[in-house]
């Protein structure tokens, strides 16, 4: 070895380990736009069916619809960007390179960090689609562009915690493709159990307890205050507290679920 | 420091009924290269991948480089280097990319990274194909990449596992003269292989195995020794002459040959190639033509037809199910 053999791996390398091969996924998208085609296509689909299909119901207008529901739509994009994390994962991890970079001196999380953080880029590009094609449509940030960034940061923090959720499951069923559909049924509570497309004072008592803890309203609640105006910091921190105490059980369950995959 | 860079101990792995590794020792001194031969699902790239750190064995223990490697794995991951069937490149990269990746991986700076992918690409004659998809690759480069991929760390013990399975003669030429340079700058290094003459041209020590056991050791000279250093082969022009020949045969190397009666070929273990013109005279003498009349390396069925007493069963399990 170039460096003197290490005989174990601090929490810093694994972090470096784990950028390295978030470059890789990024290299691999580059590369393959065409696996972009989901977190582009379905923003479009989202807005076009909700805010005409509902909107007039639920709003009087489409316009007035438009507006509210754009910061709880940013949330459910990203929820369903996270799935293709575990899909491409599991399909990933049957390829030679995995056993290369499990043989090498390397943490053994770094692939898993890896291919989460790598995600950030279809992140960015499911909001750039949602929010431009909203704008086209006669949406308008009512506050600032730094408020505007803060939205959009949260936003990613947040997917980034829910891709853990998605390695999970990715790494726990063996077929690929049995992974978005086992996805699913988790993240349709999530984002329609909430207050994204209907005021929670609408609905029946049991469900308005689950849509008030629900992680997915905070986070809609806080983007709501910082693109149109109004109070978000307080829904922004219960926000982060959950999606921290999602990695806090989902990343071990992740990694634990990897080693026996591999063996 | 020990003496030897591979030292395994009974090394027992299960795959549910399967018995993979079935007390498998394995020694390999520092710098040497060991040749583990064996039929398909013998147990190689099972031993492979637990001397890798990628598999965990049931049983026994193994120290690469004085660390072990279970408790220890991190450090052996930082000593070797791994080629095969199952550890490669990543498909979606070209060349350059995998080696830079690599490269960062093991704590290189970028152009750290770059400067030793480049010098590895030429030495593995890829620098011209080196920005395209590795996908686009022949057999050929592909197998110089996943080597060029396993050298980036300039590793201390090489695994290669069947490393020209597949390859052409020009390209397993090649592979065959890395692995002697790596040798030469003192690398220890152990290859599985099926074939016989790769064993013998590569190695200094072979372990042959079977069904997860080991049946023979030695120097490849001690191998021959006791199989035959070569193979006489003879088949009759008619099937008629099978048993005069076969006698004769018998005659001159003092052991029956083996009789193959669905292609009319008898072989047969020779010592002396000057035995070969003997064969000529007495079968001419006998007045019997033969189609096919050579000599050449034993097959790996005759080693274990000799080692044995059985022909190698192919046993597609045992190696189909490392996971």
């Amino acid at each position: 070895m170039t460096a003197p053999a290490a005989h174990t791996i601090g929490p810093v390398q694994a972090v470096r380990h784990g950028l390295v091969l978030a470059g890789r996924s990024i290299t691999k998208i580059r590369k393959t736009p065409a696996s972009l085609l989901d977190v582009t296509l379905q923003p479009i689909m989202f807005l076009l069916l909700f805010v005409y299909l509902f909107g007039g119901a639920i709003a009087g207008s489409s316009d007035e619809y438009l507006q509210m529901l754009l910061p709880g739509l940013m949330v459910q994009n990203i929820a369903f960007a996270s799935l293709g994390t575990g899909m491409a994962l599991s399909t990933d991890i049957s390829k030679g390179v995995f056993d290369r970079f499990r043989a090498m001196p390397i943490a053994r999380s770094a692939p898993l960090v890896g291919a989460v953080l790598g995600d950030v880029v279809r992140f960015v590009v499911t909001l750039a689609v949602l929010i431009t094609f909203a704008v086209v449509l006669g949406f308008r940030v009512q506050t600032d562009p730094v408020r505007f960034l803060i939205a959009v940061a949260l936003m990613i923090l947040f997917g980034l915690c829910l891709c853990w959720v998605s390695v999970f499951v990715g790494m726990l069923v063996k077929s690929p493709q049995a992974v978005p559909g086992t996805l699913t049924a988790f993240i349709l509570p999530l984002t329609f159990g909430s207050n994204v497309f209907v005021p929670a004072d609408t609905l029946p008592g049991w469900l308005r307890v689950w849509v008030d803890v629900n992680p997915v309203t905070h986070l809609t609640t806080a983007a709501r205050g910082l693109l149109l105006g109004g109070e978000w910091a307080g829904n922004a921190a219960i926000a982060f507290v959950w999606g921290l105490g999602i990695v806090a059980v989902f990343f071990p369950l992740a990694l634990r679920a990897y080693r026996r995959r591999v063996g | 420091m020990s003496e030897l860079a591979i030292e395994a101990e009974g090394l027992v792995k299960r795959f549910g009924e399967t018995v993979a590794l079935d007390g498998v020792d394995l020694a390999v001194p520092r710098g040497k290269v060991l040749g583990v031969l064996g039929p398909n699902g013998a147990g190689k790239t099972t031993a492979v991948r637990v001397l890798a750190t990628l598999l965990r064995a049931d049983e026994g223990r193994a120290v690469v480089g004085g660390f072990d490697v279970v408790e220890q794995a991190t450090a052996v991951r930082g000593l070797v280097g791994l080629t095969g069937q199952y550890a490669s490149v990543d498909e979606d990269l070209s060349g350059a990319e995998n080696l830079v990746l690599i490269g960062k991986l093991l704590g290189l700076s970028k152009a750290e990274a770059k400067a030793r992918a480049a010098e590895l690409l030429e030495r593995f004659e890829l620098t011209e194909a080196a920005t395209r998809s590795v996908k686009t690759y022949s057999g050929g480069m592909r197998r110089r990449a996943d080597l060029a991929a396993s050298l980036v760390g300039r590793p201390e013990v090489l695994y290669l596992d069947e490393p020209t399975t597949g390859l052409d003669p020009h390209s397993r030429n090649e592979v065959w003269a890395t692995v002697r340079g790596l040798v030469d700058e003192g690398v220890t290094v152990l290859l599985t292989t099926q074939y016989l003459e790769e064993a013998d041209q590569l190695a200094d020590l072979i372990t042959v195995i079977d069904h997860g056991k080991v049946i023979a050791n030695g120097t490849p000279n001690d191998l021959k020794r006791r199989t035959g250093s070569q193979t006489l082969q003879v088949r009759p022009s008619l099937a008629a002459d099978l048993a005069a020949v076969a006698e004769i045969l018998r005659q001159l190397t003092g052991v029956e040959p083996i009789t193959n009666t669905e292609s009319g070929l008898l072989s047969t273990p020779v010592d002396n190639p000057v035995l070969l013109s003997t064969v000529v005279r007495r079968l001419d003498e006998a007045g019997i033509t033969a189609d096919e009349l050579a000599l050449r390396l034993p097959s790996l069925d005759e080693v274990f037809l000799t080692l044995t007493g059985k022909t190698a069963k192919v046993d597609k399990v045992t190696e189909g199910s490392p996971a």
